[in-house]
Parts: structure tokens; C-alpha cells; sequence
């Protein structure tokens, strides 16, 4: 199966082309002279210098990477609880409603959940800023959280777990020497992905905040509604930097597990 | 009671921070809108009870809405944006879900990567760059004015057709992912056993390839279809003043109007609306965890 005709070599160049071109574009101009977004006037980097003058923009990052970083956190455990819940919990009273409330929010508009979670701030006369995004974030993407961490849940052995308490571990001690060991990458990747989702969440982010607390994603989507600016891409081109490091560090921390265990695996049958 | 805890605390969490403020959104849907602060009345109020202040809640909202055409417009408009961008992306993401499956076996994870990694970029920066491209004096038609395929800039942006090509950029990876996970799956000498029988290879496409990725293609164009119905950022970035849909109408309704009991009706009838789907999707996705079963 592994003959790739011409129209194959098409799609994937075509495809490739169409998800990078537009990105390869806003980088390559955000280096550009001119105030002019589509006109090349030469390399510079003076928007780059300009960003760093910038104080608002400054400000909305340091917000955006602090609610990122507690909402994240908040939604790993609360996630890690919940698929560890709902995979190895059993039954209990309203096991459907809970199964229901942490599949939801996956599919749920971003404008009504925005709008649900400002009507219930403002009944309980929470004063909008940071801790109601960091509340807002939390909710949605513990959801994410926990669609990943179950589904490694579900594949890993049982036994590992009642081998544990077997030998005598407490349920907590299995959880945290044998289950929380294995699920640990997901655990990860969890936290990353609900990372990500509250860097670049706007809609929920603004139904949410208050004057004192504005995030990147309001700075940049006022910014933009105004049309293109070569400061935005310099932004961009920071941010798409970050992710792209971020994303190859991790890619390469697993493959690099991946060759151990494989490595450990053939030690002990050699051994054994 | 440690189980008691582990169950407890992100089952009240989501009570408090999801149902209830879905039930608050249903209650002011049924409102009406006041000049005060919160602008909706009534207010439940101890004093007077539960009785007085359920008397007074109406669908009067949900009436107006039907009765003011640019509501009914507005949905039927973000059903068919959200129908034919979900198809233009299945027609775009397919074959290059294919063709990834048919590459060595070598590249295919750094062609998955590439499929996610824009994906972990941010969305709105991704919408942000086609901005510079469809404009005017954009990128797209600096190119065609050059190459002379037109003699005048086409107005791209801020019509429906920028918003088609937004949806489809956007979501692009959760069509190819879905699909190239059933693809991936596929007998290969199935296919071989249909050319061997007498199909032409591309009946055998269409026989067999096709049907045995079905689960694939569902799943794909309903992650594609749900998120779409609600989008927000692409139509009021990429789209025009003609491009109606519910999310943009249901953020002017909240901020500009400031009418939140009609912005709190237009969500909870756009949540009914998505609940076809989203059930359809959980069947199929039920259907194939069984199958793999």
C-alpha cells in the first residue's frame, strides 16, 4: 500500500501548501520595513522593538500565561479525577448526569458557555477579572483533560493496579506508585492541551473579563478588527515560535521514551 | 469517603460552573429585558417567593424570535454556511488523508505532525493571516493580478466566501484525522481482492475504500459541522456585513444591545438546534468503539 501516485503527491503538496502558506506569509512579513503589510520595503526588525515598547500588550501576555498556567493546573486534576471516575469509579447515584456534564462542554458553543458562566458571575456578584477567566478556563478544559487521560486509562492493565493492593497498598499509595506513573504522559498532555486552549481562547475569555483583567487573544482580536499590522505579526510570529518549539520538545521527550521502554523491554526478555 | 471526595469534588465543580449557569441562561431566556442593573426582570426576591416569581417568567423572548425575520435568517443561514463548508472540507481533507496512508510508513508521523502542529497554534492568529491574504491589496490577488489570470482585485474578504475558506483552513484537521485513522485501518488486500475480481481501481475506491471509511468521514464532518454552527471569530474577522450567523448575532445581541434576555432565548434555541447532531455523532462514535470491540 505504500505507492503514492501522482494524484497522492498532489493532494499532500496542495494540502501542505494551503495549512502553511498563510502562516509562512505572516512570519516572513512580520521582519517587513514598511508599514504597509503586503508591500516588502526590506528586513527589519523594528516591530519586534516596537512590541517590546508596548506596555498593553505586555500586560495582556503576563495576564494570559497567568490564568493559562492556574486554569490548567486547576483543570489536570479536576480532569484526572473525573476520568479516573468515570473509567475506574463503578457506580454511583447520577453517574449519567456526571458522565454527561464532562462530555458536554466538548461540544457546546463557545458564545453559550461564554454567556452562561458571565450570567452566573454577575447572580453571585463575582467581581469579573482574573479569577473568573481562571474559573471559566478550568471548566471547559478539564473536559479535554479528561477525554485524554481516560482513554489511556482504559487501555492500561488492571492488574498492575490490583498487584499493588494485593502487596498491600492503600488504594491512594496504588493510585500514586503504579497508576499515576503510567498515566503520567497523558496527564501531560492534558495539561498542555488545556494550556493551549486557555492561551487562545477568545470568546470565553471576553464574555468573562472585566476592564482590569484583558487577555492576549481581546488585545489581539480589537487589534485586528481595525485590519492588518505588522506589530500583530510580530506577535504572531513570537507565539507560533513558542508552540512550534513547544510542540517539538515534547515530540521528541516521547519518542525518546518510546526508544527506552522498547530498549528496557528487550533487556528484561533477554534476561529473563 | 475517599471515593466519596474523588467523586464529590469535580462532580459539584461542574454542577456549579456548567448546569447551573445553564440553568440561569434558560431562566433569563424566559425574562424580560429592564433598564436596570442586571438588565432582566424579574429578580427573585425571598419576600415575595418562588410562586410570584415563576408567574411572571414567558417565552415572550422565544416569540420574538420567530417573529423578527432576521432571527430565522440567521440560523438557516449558519445551518447552510456550516452544511457546505463541512462538505468543502470533506473534499479537501479526504484526499489528503489518503494520501498520507498510501506514503511511506516512514513519514507518516512527521505527516501527522504536521496535520496537528496548526492546530496548537493559535486560532485567531490563524484566521488573522488570511486576513492579509484575501484583502484588496492582498497576497492572493497581488498573485492573480500578476500572473494575469484577472485585471481587476477580486473582494474576497468580508463575503461568505472568505468565511468558507476560514471554516475549511480551521478545521481542516479534524477532518483528515478522523479519516486517516479509518484509512489507516482498512485491509489492504480487501482492495486488492476487488481489482483481482474485475473493479477498476477506482470502483474499487468507490465500492470499497469509500463504504469501509464511513465511520471516518461521520466522525470528521460532525467535528467539523458542530463547532462551525456556533463559530464566532471567522464570521466577524473574515465575513461582511451580509454574512449572517448565530454566534455573531448572539455576541452583538449581549454586547451592543445589551438585550440579554433575547441574546440568552437565541442560545438556548441554537443549543436545541445542535442537539441532533451532537447525538448522531455520540451514536456513531458508539457504534464504532463496539466495532473495534
Amino acid at each position: 500500500m505504500t505507492r503514492l501516485s501522482w494524484f497522492n503527491v498532489v493532494s499532500l503538496t496542495v494540502g501542505f501548501a494551503f495549512l502553511y502558506i498563510p502562516i509562512l506569509i505572516l512570519v516572513i512579513y512580520s521582519f517587513n520595513e514598511s508599514k504597509l503589510v503586503t508591500v516588502w520595503a526590506g528586513f527589519s526588525t523594528k516591530w519586534y522593538a516596537e512590541l517590546m515598547q508596548n506596555e498593553a500588550f505586555l500586560n495582556a501576555a503576563w495576564v494570559t500565561v497567568k490564568v493559562a498556567v492556574f486554569s490548567s493546573t486547576i483543570a489536570t486534576v479536576l480532569g484526572t479525577m473525573a476520568a479516573y471516575v468515570l473509567v475506574r469509579g463503578g457506580r454511583f447515584t447520577g453517574r449519567t448526569v456526571f458522565s454527561g456534564m464532562v462530555y458536554a462542554p466538548l461540544v457546546m458553543p463557545e458564545v453559550i458557555t461564554g454567556l452562561s458562566l458571565l450570567l452566573l458571575f454577575i447572580g453571585l456578584n463575582l467581581d469579573r477579572g482574573v479569577l473568573t477567566i481562571v474559573l471559566a478556563h478550568a471548566t471547559f478544559s478539564m473536559c479535554y483533560v479528561s477525554v485524554v487521560v481516560s482513554a489511556r486509562l482504559m487501555t492500561f492493565d488492571r492488574a498492575l493496579e490490583e498487584a499493588a493492593l494485593d502487596l498491600g497498598a492503600s488504594p491512594f499509595e496504588a493510585f500514586r506508585l503504579v497508576t499515576l506513573p503510567i498515566i503520567a504522559p497523558s496527564v501531560i498532555a492534558g495539561w498542555l492541551l488545556a494550556f493551549s486552549l486557555s492561551l487562545d481562547d477568545l470568546v470565553i475569555a471576553s464574555f468573562t473579563s472585566g476592564p482590569s483583567a484583558t487577555t492576549l487573544p481581546i488585545k489581539i482580536f480589537s487589534a485586528v478588527r481595525l485590519g492588518v499590522s505588522p506589530e500583530i505579526n510580530a506577535l504572531s510570529t513570537i507565539m507560533i515560535a513558542i508552540v512550534t518549539l513547544g510542540v517539538i520538545t515534547a515530540s521528541l521527550i516521547t519518542k525518546r521514551n518510546a526508544v527506552r521502554q522498547q530498549r528496557d523491554q528487550q533487556l528484561a526478555e533477554r534476561t529473563s | 469517603m475517599r471515593r466519596f471526595i474523588l467523586i464529590a469534588v469535580p462532580y459539584i465543580w461542574l454542577l456549579a460552573l456548567f448546569l447551573v449557569p445553564f440553568l440561569i441562561v434558560f431562566k433569563i431566556a424566559l425574562s424580560d429585558t429592564a433598564l436596570a442593573r442586571p438588565p432582566y426582570l424579574p429578580q427573585f426576591d425571598w419576600a415575595t417567593g418562588l410562586g410570584a416569581f415563576l408567574a411572571e417568567l414567558d417565552f415572550e423572548n422565544f416569540v420574538f424570535l420567530t417573529s423578527d425575520a432576521l432571527y430565522w435568517k440567521a440560523y438557516l443561514s449558519s445551518l447552510q454556511i456550516a452544511v457546505i463548508a463541512t462538505l468543502i472540507t470533506l473534499l479537501v481533507g479526504y484526499p489528503i488523508a489518503y494520501a498520507m496512508t498510501r506514503a511511506p510508513e516512514a513519514w507518516r508521523p512527521t505527516l501527522m505532525m504536521l496535520i496537528i502542529l496548526p492546530f496548537w497554534t493559535s486560532f485567531l492568529i490563524r484566521i488573522y493571516a488570511w486576513m492579509g491574504i484575501l484583502s484588496q491589496e492582498g497576497f492572493l490577488n497581488q498573485f492573480l493580478l500578476w500572473t494575469g489570470v484577472i485585471s481587476a482585485p477580486l473582494t474576497i474578504l468580508n463575503t461568505n466566501v472568505a468565511v468558507y475558506i476560514g471554516i475549511v483552513y480551521t478545521y481542516l484537521p479534524f477532518m483528515i484525522l478522523p479519516i486517516y485513522a479509518a484509512l489507516d485501518r482498512l485491509d489492504g488486500s480487501l482492495i486488492e481482492a476487488a481489482e483481482d475480481l474485475g473493479c477498476s481501481r477506482l470502483s474499487a475506491f468507490w465500492l470499497v475504500t469509500i463504504p469501509l471509511s464511513k465511520n471516518g468521514i461521520v466522525a470528521g464532518s460532525f467535528l467539523v459541522f458542530i463547532p462551525t454552527l456556533g463559530e464566532f471569530v471567522i464570521p466577524s474577522l473574515l465575513g461582511g456585513s451580509g454574512t449572517l450567523m448565530i454566534g455573531k448575532v448572539l455576541w452583538e445581541e449581549f454586547f451592543s444591545n445589551r438585550d440579554w434576555p433575547v441574546a440568552a432565548a437565541v442560545a438556548v434555541v441554537l443549543l436545541v438546534i445542535l442537539i441532533v447532531p451532537i447525538v448522531l455523532f455520540q451514536r456513531n462514535q458508539q457504534k464504532q468503539a463496539e466495532a473495534e470491540a
